[in-house]
């Protein structure tokens, strides 16, 4: 911090690094560094530019990848799904027209967005990210200012390389202590989530702290950016730190040699200076976070999982105890059962929140050496595919399939049933991804969220299970 | 883009907390290239029965709201995914304008990119409204974003508040693309500069 400056956040200075012009009534034009793409949000925009007779400012700063309507099983004969074919050889045409890097569907690096934007090191510290998609908050994790934005901004950055913004507020999230056993990054999310509600953080860029978050691997830190979205953030952040920078060294897309050291050396400056002031400041104490489930149909309605299904009649409002009673309806569940008797049908270990190499390894310490349960279908969807052949490397795949479990290729599946992954009508999903609203991952399908551990156990149990009960301390 | 300047119509009201863009238009309905036609499958699975058939409890499937062009939403309306397809499918049923308490971030963004008005009331004042749309055919509401106020059948007046920039853009109907393209040259000025201080950020 210069002498008698300000203190500012770590979004602070991302956002004053960023502005390019402010406009009359603070309206700024904002820089972006990186634009990641994919198929379904893009073909309107690559369309509109098309239609004005415009090219891309910075064809080098975009990156496409398709993931999210693209099948999961053997693909070597190309997309069966007319549609959907139709979406990805769409963006393989505007991709080839525009110039555009992409990861093609047989390429080892393609996979889901989120996952793939870090893997490659496109994601840095201090860059300004966005994507046309809301889980774009993951990159936060490596401390760059990332967010979703809709088709008709997609086309505005390809257009001209900045968007229209308005500031943020800031808000702190301390997570202090340290976690219990079985409890992981997914975990903190949820109660964090749980705590402030899912329009808690409307209009805010959380920055997250403590020593939880100093604590967690990139998968881990990955996991609390991604899902800052069902808090009602605009992003998530996390000062990067020398996690941060061993784990990107190296990265195909990161700086080399000499340019690596300098942009080290600034990246150290980006921390939020002591004294710099936040809108709003929640502190948890990790002592406090079980390993946790969603009962209802917004990420918000989570319990312990050794509590039971909540009872609406408690809400304190009509319109809030309404709210509850469609969803308790919905989800086919009776106030009072414990959690750990709720039968499950189907398990989905992989989405952007939880379907990295860290998270495969913590499922499969719990699989091994046991059998999915009678009944259940279960599948694992990597992240991406280098993900799924380290997996392969360190022998998970046979761990998960000698259970009975699907190993799939990448994409994001069952997280949002756009492909062939769907749940049937009135089947109950464990899952480790982000979003369990009515129909998400198929029409009449219940999502219950949780972690991968406790995913793992409910495939082995065939019920909503304590990962604690099944694991040696 | 569709300028929005003055409204006057019929107003439907939806108050459920918490209705995300999965619920204004499920994910299977996005294997589209084209921004039209999105109207048929918005509200779906509120919207129709399991056979396909329309579910007559549904607001919007009951006349007059058939025709409605305003919506009266709960607190944190548009949660969820990005997708713009919710705003076009609102957009292409006829809604124009959404009354809610409190909006999701994108989503907000997302209607101004598409000449639909949304607009932040307290909770009480959109009881108010729910209480008049339910009136139907008899209760039309005027919205007009020049002088910032909704208007009630009764006559009365509520103010709104909304961004300078956003109101000038949704009245002239105004490209941003073309706007932020009148200051090429302080993005190209910006860009000489990052190139030499973070050489790495430009690629
Ligand atoms: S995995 Fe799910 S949440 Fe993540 S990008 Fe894909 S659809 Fe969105």
């Amino acid at each position: 911090m210069a002498d008698g400056a300000r203190p500012r956040t770590l979004f602070d200075k991302i956002w004053d690094a960023h502005v390019v012009e402010r406009l009359a009534d603070g309206t700024a034009i904002l820089y972006i560094d990186r634009h990641l793409v994919h198929e379904v949000t893009s073909p309107q925009a690559f369309e509109g530019l098309r239609l004005a007779g415009r090219r891309p400012r910075r064809p080098n700063l975009t990156f496409a990848v398709a993931d999210h309507n693209v099948p999961t099983s053997d693909r070597s004969a190309g997309i069966e799904e007319p549609e959907s074919r139709l979406q990805v050889e769409t963006l393989e045409r505007n991709v080839a027209e525009f110039g555009i890097t992409y990861f093609a569907l047989n390429d080892s690096r393609q996979g889901i967005v989120h996952v793939v934007g870090p893997e490659q090191g496109i994601t840095l510290p201090g860059l300004t990210i966005v994507c046309g998609d809301s889980h774009t908050s993951t990159h936060g994790a490596f401390g760059a200012l990332a967010f979703g934005i809709g088709t008709s901004e997609v086309e505005h950055v390809l257009a001209t390389q900045t968007l229209l913004q308005k500031p943020a507020k800031n808000m702190l999230i301390e997570v202090n202590g340290r976690l219990g056993f079985g409890c992981t990054a997914k975990d903190v999310v949820l109660a964090i989530i749980r705590r402030i509600g899912t329009a808690g953080a409307t209009g805010h860029v959380i920055e997250y702290a403590g020593e939880v978050i100093r604590n967690l691997d990139m998968a881990g830190r990955m996991t609390i950016c991604n899902m800052s979205i069902e808090a009602g953030a605009r992003a998530g952040l996390i000062a990067p730190d020398e996690t941060t920078f061993t784990w990107l060294k190296g990265r195909p897309y990161a700086p080399k040699g000499e340019v690596w050291d300098r942009a080290v050396a600034y990246w150290r400056t980006l921390p939020s200076d002591a004294g710099a002031q936040y809108d709003s400041r929640i502190v948890l104490d990790a002592s406090d976070i079980a390993p946790l489930v969603t009962w209802g149909t917004s990420p918000e309605d989570v319990v312990p999982i050794t509590d039971v299904v909540p009872d609406p009649d408690r809400e304190p409002t009509e319109a809030r105890r309404a709210a509850k009673r469609r969803m308790l309806d919905y989800m086919g569940l009776t106030p009072g059962t414990p959690m750990q008797d709720i039968r499950i049908d189907v398990v989905f270990i992989g989405s952007c929140t939880n379907s990295r190499i860290e998270d495969l390894r913590a499922a499969a310490a719990v699989v091994n050496g046991r059998k999915v349960a009678d009944g259940v279908r279960a599948m694992v969807v990597p992240g991406s595919g280098l993900v799924k052949q380290q997996a392969e490397r360190e022998g998970l795949d046979r761990i998960f399939k000698e259970a009975g479990f699907e190993w799939r290729e990448a994409g994001c599946s069952m997280c949002l049933g756009m492909n062939p992954d769907q749940l049937k009508p009135g089947q109950r999903c464990a899952s480790t991804s982000n979003r369990n609203f009515e129909g998400r991952q198929g029409p009449g399908g219940r999502t219950h969220l949780m972690s991968p551990a406790m995913a793992a156990a409910a495939a082995v149990t065939g019920r909503l299970a304590d990962v604690r009960e099944l694991v040696a301390h | 883009m569709q300028p929005f300047t003055k409204l006057s119509g019929i107003a439907a009201a939806l108050p459920l907390p918490n209705i995300d863009t999965d619920q204004i238009i499920p994910a299977r309905f996005l294997k589209t290239i084209k921004r039209t036609g999105l109207g048929s499958a918005l509200f779906y699975a509120m919207r129709y029965r399991a056979d396909g058939s329309e579910d007559p409890d549904f607001i919007l499937n009951k006349e007059p709201w058939r025709q409605a062009q305003i919506l009266i939403a709960g607190p944190n309306f548009g949660c969820g995914s990005s997708r713009e397809h919710a705003p076009w499918a609102l957009c292409d049923f006829g809604i124009r304008c959404i009354i809610a308490p409190e909006f999701a971030d994108i989503f907000y963004n997302n209607c101004f990119k598409n000449g639909i008005l949304p607009i932040k009331l307290p909770q009480a004042v959109c009881d108010v409204l729910a209480e008049d749309a339910m009136l139907g055919a008899n209760a039309r509401l005027t919205v007009d974003l020049d002088r910032q106020v909704v208007v009630r059948p009764n006559g009365e007046e509520i103010r709104f508040e909304i961004d300078p920039f956003r109101k000038r853009c949704l009245l002239e109907g105004l490209d941003d693309i073309a706007l932020t393209l009148a200051h090429a040259d302080k993005i190209a000025a910006y860009e000489a500069r990052r190139r030499t201080a973070e050489p790495w950020a430009l690629g």
